[in-house]
C-alpha cells in the first residue's frame, strides 16, 4: 500500500469510528446542555445495549451473514428493540438517581452518576453470565463477547487494496440521516424549541409554561435512543464488545463533546468525527497503547486551553 | 437594637445574653477509647479462629485512610473534586519502589523513601494543579480523571521502568531504626497507626489554621473568598500539594506494606472511586468521616469480600457469575454512592458547623 492508500484507509477508518462516537457523545451533550450533568453512565448505557442486542441475536437466531448478503431483518430488529430499551433505562436512571438532586450542588450528581456508571458496568457482567449459547454457555462471564458477523465482508472498492466494506457505508447510513432527522426535530419541531428554550433558561422556560421536568425526562430517552443505536451500530461494525467497555466509549465520546463544545449538536458530532480520526492516526502511527493517553491529553489541553470547545465561541444556540 | 440582660453597668458596657450551656464534647474521649482498641486489636489473633483474625489486613487500610485523608483536604475542604486521587498514589507507589528496591541504585531505604514519595506526590499535585485552578467544578473533575487515566497508561507503557504486571519488589517493609527483631506484620501495623495518627492531627490542625480557613471560604464562596483577599489559586494549589502528598504518603505505606508495587493496572479508575466513596460515605469534609468511610469501604473490600470468597467453594464461585462475592462489588458500590447521594448526602458523620 503506498502512503495515500494507508491514508486513505484511516480515514475511512476513523470517520466509521467516529460517527459512533458522535452518536454516543450526541447523548452526553444534549443532557448537559440542559441540566448541566455529566451523565457519567451513558458510556454504560451502550455498553448494555450491546448485551441487549446479542440476546436478542441469541433469541432470534440470527446467523452470519454469506458475504454480500445483508440481514435486513436482523437489521431492523435491533434498531427498534435496542434503542427502545436504552432510551427506556436512561429515562428509568434520570428519574431514580438524577432527578431527586436537580437542586443539589452539581458535584452531588456527578457522584450519583458515577454510582450509576459502576451498577450498570456490574450488571453488565452478570448479563455477560447469563448462559445461553452465544455468550459463551455463561462460563466466562467476564471475557469480551463475539457479536456474529450479520453483514459479511465485502469489500465495495471490488479488488482495490483500500477496503470500504459494507460494514462502514452501514455506519455512515444508519448514523447520517439520525443526525439529520435530529437537527430537524431539534430545530423545527416544537419539543425541540423547548428543549433549546430549557437550555437556554429553565426558569425562564418554565415560566413560559414549558414542563422542564418532561422536557429533561424528553432528552434523557433520545440520547438513551441515540446511544442505543450507537450499540447495534458498534456490535455490527466491531463484532465484539466486553462489559468494561462503557468506560472507554463514554470517555471517548465526551472528549467529543467537549472538544466540540458541550452543548452544542454539530460540535458533538465534528468532535466525534476528530476523535475518530485521532484515534485512527494513532493506532497507525504512534501505538496503540498510547493513544488512549493522546485522547486524554486532547481533552485536557481542550478543557484548559478552550474550555468552551473548538466551535463554542462561534456557535451560541446550545441545546 | 441590642438586646440586654439585666441592667446595663455604668461603664457602657453591653453583657451578652447567656449562651446555653455548651453541650459536653465527648469527641476527644471518644477518639481516645477507639485508638486504644485499634492498639490492641492485634491481641484478637490469639482469641479468633485461624481463618477469621482480621488485625494483620488493617496496616492496608490504615495506608488507603492515608488517601481518603488527602482527598478530604481536596474535596472535603477546598471543594475541588478529584476523580483522578489513585495517580497520586500510584505516584507514591512507584517513587517508593524506584528508591528502595534493590534492582535499582538509589535503595534509600523506607523512612527517606516515604519522604521522597510523599514529595514527588506534591509535586505531581502541584504540577496538575498550576494549569486547571480556573476550571470550573465538573471540568477539573474530568481533568483530574483523564490525568489519573495517563499516569496509569504512562506506568504501562514505560515496562522498562516499572516492570509492568512483575511489579518492583521486593521493597523494605515499615520499620523503625535501632529497633530490630519484631517480626510478622507487627511493626508494620503500629508504624501506620502512629504515622496515621499524626496525619490527621496535622490535617485537623490544618483544618483550623489561616489556610484550612481559606479552604472552606473558597468551597463556600470563591468570588465572596477572593474579595476578602485570600489568594484563591495560591489556597487551591496548596491543597492540590497538601492532598496529593497525603496520597502519595499513602502509596508508599501501601507498597511497603505489600512489599511489591502490584502493577500500574491496580492504580485505575475504580481505585479512585472508591477513595471518593469512603470520602462521600464518611462525610465530605469530616475528618472523622474519612476515617470511618476508609474502614468501611477498604474494610469491606479487603477483608469482608476476602473472607467471603475463602469461605465459600472453590469450584462454586468458578462456574457461576453471581456465587463470586467479588463480582458484587462494584454493584454494592454503585447503589451506596446513589443512594447515599440522594438520602444522606451529608454523609455518615457529617462536618460539623464551623463555629
Amino acid at each position: 500500500m503506498t502512503l495515500t492508500d494507508v491514508v486513505i484507509q484511516q480515514v475511512i477508518t476513523g470517520l466509521s469510528n467516529g460517527l459512533i462516537i458522535s452518536l454516543v457523545a450526541l447523548g452526553y451533550t444534549m443532557v448537559y446542555g440542559i441540566i448541566e450533568l455529566i451523565n457519567f453512565a451513558h458510556g454504560d448505557l451502550v455498553m448494555l445495549g450491546c448485551f441487549l442486542a446479542l440476546t436478542v441475536v441469541g433469541l432470534c437466531g440470527f446467523q452470519p451473514a454469506v458475504p454480500g448478503g445483508l440481514p435486513w431483518i436482523a437489521i431492523g430488529a435491533l434498531l427498534i428493540v435496542v434503542p427502545a430499551f436504552s432510551a427506556g433505562a436512561n429515562y428509568a436512571i434520570d428519574r431514580f438517581a438524577y432527578r431527586p438532586l436537580r437542586n443539589a450542588p452539581k458535584l452531588t450528581a456527578l457522584v450519583s452518576a458515577i454510582g450509576v456508571s459502576f451498577i450498570l458496568g456490574n450488571l453488565g457482567l452478570f448479563w455477560g453470565g447469563v448462559p445461553m449459547e452465544v455468550f459463551g454457555g455463561g462460563k466466562a462471564a467476564a471475557a469480551p463477547k463475539d457479536f456474529p458477523d450479520l453483514l459479511g465482508y465485502h469489500n465495495l472498492l471490488g479488488g482495490s487494496e483500500i477496503q470500504l466494506t459494507t460494514k462502514d457505508v452501514l455506519v455512515f447510513a444508519i448514523t447520517i440521516p439520525l443526525m439529520l432527522g435530529l437537527t430537524w426535530f431539534v430545530t423545527r419541531t416544537r419539543l425541540g424549541t423547548a428543549m433549546r428554550a430549557c437550555a437556554q433558561d429553565p426558569t425562564a422556560a418554565t415560566l413560559m409554561g414549558i414542563d422542564v421536568n418532561r422536557v429533561v425526562s424528553l432528552t434523557f430517552s433520545i440520547g438513551g435512543a441515540l446511544g442505543g443505536v450507537a450499540s447495534v451500530v458498534w456490535c455490527l461494525y466491531n463484532n465484539s464488545f466486553s462489559f468494561q467497555m462503557g468506560y472507554r466509549v463514554g470517555i471517548d465520546a465526551f472528549t467529543a463533546a467537549v472538544l466540540g463544545g458541550i452543548g452544542n449538536l454539530p460540535g458533538a458530532v465534528l468532535g466525534g468525527l476528530a476523535i475518530g480520526l485521532v484515534r485512527a492516526f494513532s493506532d497507525q502511527w504512534i501505538a496503540t497503547s498510547w493513544t488512549n493517553v493522546l485522547v486524554f491529553a486532547v481533552l485536557i489541553v481542550v478543557l484548559i486551553f478552550r474550555p468552551n470547545g473548538i466551535l463554542g465561541a462561534r456557535v451560541r444556540e446550545k441545546v | 437594637m441590642i438586646e440586654t440582660v439585666g441592667t446595663t453597668p455604668a461603664t457602657g458596657f453591653v453583657r451578652e445574653p447567656a449562651l446555653p450551656p455548651a453541650k459536653p464534647d465527648h469527641s476527644l474521649l471518644v477518639a481516645g477509647i477507639i485508638l486504644l482498641v485499634v492498639i490492641l486489636l492485634p491481641l484478637s489473633d490469639g482469641v479468633l479462629p485461624n481463618r477469621m483474625t482480621i488485625a494483620s489486613q488493617l496496616p492496608v487500610i490504615f495506608a488507603y485512610a492515608f488517601c481518603s485523608l488527602g482527598l478530604t483536604v481536596v474535596t472535603g475542604f477546598a471543594g475541588m473534586l478529584n476523580l483522578g486521587v489513585i495517580a497520586f498514589m500510584a505516584i507514591g507507589v512507584y517513587a517508593f519502589a524506584i528508591v528502595t528496591c534493590g534492582i535499582y541504585p538509589f535503595q534509600i531505604g523506607f523512612w527517606p523513601g516515604l519522604v521522597v514519595a510523599t514529595l514527588c506526590g506534591a509535586v505531581a499535585g502541584v504540577v496538575l494543579g498550576l494549569p486547571t485552578m480556573r476550571l470550573r467544578g465538573d471540568y477539573l473533575a474530568i481533568v483530574t480523571l483523564g490525568f489519573g487515566e495517563i499516569t496509569q497508561d504512562c506506568l504501562k507503557n514505560l515496562e522498562v521502568v516499572t516492570k509492568g504486571t512483575t511489579g518492583i519488589n521486593p521493597l523494605p517493609a515499615p520499620t523503625i531504626p535501632l529497633v530490630s527483631g519484631a517480626h510478622g506484620y507487627l511493626p508494620a501495623y503500629y508504624i501506620l497507626l502512629a504515622l496515621l495518627v499524626l496525619a490527621v492531627v496535622m490535617v485537623h490542625n490544618l483544618k483550623r489554621s489561616r489556610v484550612g480557613r481559606a479552604w472552606l471560604a473558597i468551597r463556600e464562596d470563591e468570588l465572596a473568598a477572593r474579595s476578602m483577599g485570600i489568594r484563591v489559586a495560591r489556597q487551591k494549589l496548596a491543597a492540590f500539594a497538601v492532598g496529593a502528598g497525603l496520597c502519595a504518603a499513602g502509596g508508599a505505606l501501601f507498597a511497603a506494606v505489600q512489599r511489591s508495587s502490584i502493577e500500574p493496572g491496580y492504580y485505575d479508575f475504580q481505585g479512585s472511586v472508591l477513595v471518593v466513596a469512603s470520602v462521600v460515605i464518611g462525610g465530605l469534609g469530616s475528618i472523622r468521616g474519612a476515617l470511618l468511610g476508609a474502614l468501611l469501604v477498604f474494610g469491606f473490600n479487603g477483608i469482608v469480600l476476602s473472607k467471603l470468597v475463602e469461605l465459600l467453594p472453590h469450584n462454586a464461585t468458578a462456574t457461576n457469575v453471581l456465587l463470586n462475592p467479588l463480582n458484587w462489588k462494584c454493584l454494592i458500590y454503585g447503589l451506596v454512592l446513589v443512594l447515599m447521594m440522594r438520602y444522606r448526602p451529608q454523609g455518615l458523620l457529617p462536618e460539623r458547623e464551623a463555629r
